[in-house]
């Protein structure tokens, strides 16, 4: 009876931290998640209920409206006490709404874009700059469309000198690390400004 | 009656029974399983709090099956997330459960660290080492 018992007394020390892939509607988002997480991209449903404006009827049941948001994630392990979530952000307009809880503790972004559609991006940048999260730029690399060198990237995104801005293939692994580096980085800079200033 | 009603008739009562294919989904709305709650907001969970099951895989079997089903999943700790994604229900309902699971001792969970301005120095160095080691 004793036996396997003490393998119920669990604990918990683990922590998780995220990271949030953003950028317009098709651009890769979920394909970068999936270069490096250890799982393929998970789905989950978030369903937002808010009270529709107007009088509520005699039976006193609220009209509410109900929008459901699909989110994909993937998840890479650390160690055993850290686990490392990245998080697409919604790509259509219309999610603004959850970009504040995705947000929420996250310790950066990456804002991809597509040189094709750069204006695709531009909310995104306007979110993480207005929030004063830390992000970089990775701009996508698609096959067939003109490479902008990432200068003439930065000065149509007219993000500042500080914020990295790197060509990146969203498939592969490695440039997708080496975007999340160039992140971390990023955000430990970052952090090391807001302590000393 | 022109035959074309009747076919038009038929092809309706056609269409009523095909509601209740595989393709309509699960008759047992989302909600059934919380017993019509939407709510709950006891412990704060979010996408990436960390939930683990206290009883193994054996103990869940009495359980109703939602509940054992998180429980069997929550072997190792894994996110709010995660769990809602891996039973495929929607993040509301599975809070909902999750939250039936802690207040009675089955899950114990653990909030991510605080929104603070500046992160955990040693977290980022944590997580810079081990994308690099990809």
């Amino acid at each position: 009876m004793a036996s396997g018992n003490s393998e119920h007394r669990r604990s918990l020390t683990a922590t998780a931290v995220k990271l949030l892939v953003a950028g317009g509607f098709g651009v890769g988002k979920t394909t970068m998640v999936g270069s490096v997480s250890e799982v393929p991209p998970l789905r989950t449903e978030e369903v937002l209920t808010s009270a529709s404006e107007g009088v509520d009827d005699l039976s006193g049941v609220e009209r509410k409206t109900t929008t459901t948001v699909a989110l994909d994630f993937g998840r890479i392990t650390i160690n055993p006490e850290l686990i490392l979530y990245l998080f697409g952000t919604p790509g259509q307009d219309r999610f603004w709404f959850m970009w504040d809880e995705l947000a929420q503790g996250a310790l950066g972004a990456v804002v991809l874009a597509d040189t094709r559609r750069l204006e695709s991006c531009f909310p995104a940048v306007d979110f993480f700059e207005r929030r004063g999260l830390p992000f970089v730029v990775g701009v996508n690399c698609f096959d067939g469309a003109y490479r902008y060198g990432t200068e003439e990237v930065r000065a149509a995104l007219d993000v500042d000198m500080a914020v990295p801005l790197l060509l990146c293939d969203a498939r592969d692994r490695d440039s997708t690390k080496q975007v999340l580096v160039t992140l971390i980085q990023h955000v430990m800079a970052h952090a090391e400004l807001a302590t000393s200033g | 009656m022109p035959p074309g009603a009747r076919g038009a008739s038929l092809a309706m009562s056609g269409q009523d029974e095909a509601w209740f294919d595989d393709a309509a989904g699960p008759l047992v709305r989302p909600y059934a399983v919380t017993g019509g709650r939407t709510r709950t907001d006891n412990f704060g969970l979010d996408l990436i709090t960390l939930v683990v099951a206290l009883p193994s895989v054996a103990e869940a079997a009495g359980m109703a099956p939602e509940y054992a089903k998180i429980v069997r999943l929550c072997q190792r700790p894994m996110s709010v997330a995660e769990v809602a994604a891996r039973i495929d229900l929607p993040l509301p309902v599975v809070k909902v459960l999750l939250s039936d699971l802690i207040e009675q001792n089955y899950v114990i969970f653990r909030t991510a660290a605080p929104a603070t301005d500046t992160p955990n120095k040693h977290v980022l160095q944590a997580v810079l080492d081990g994308i690099r080691k990809l």
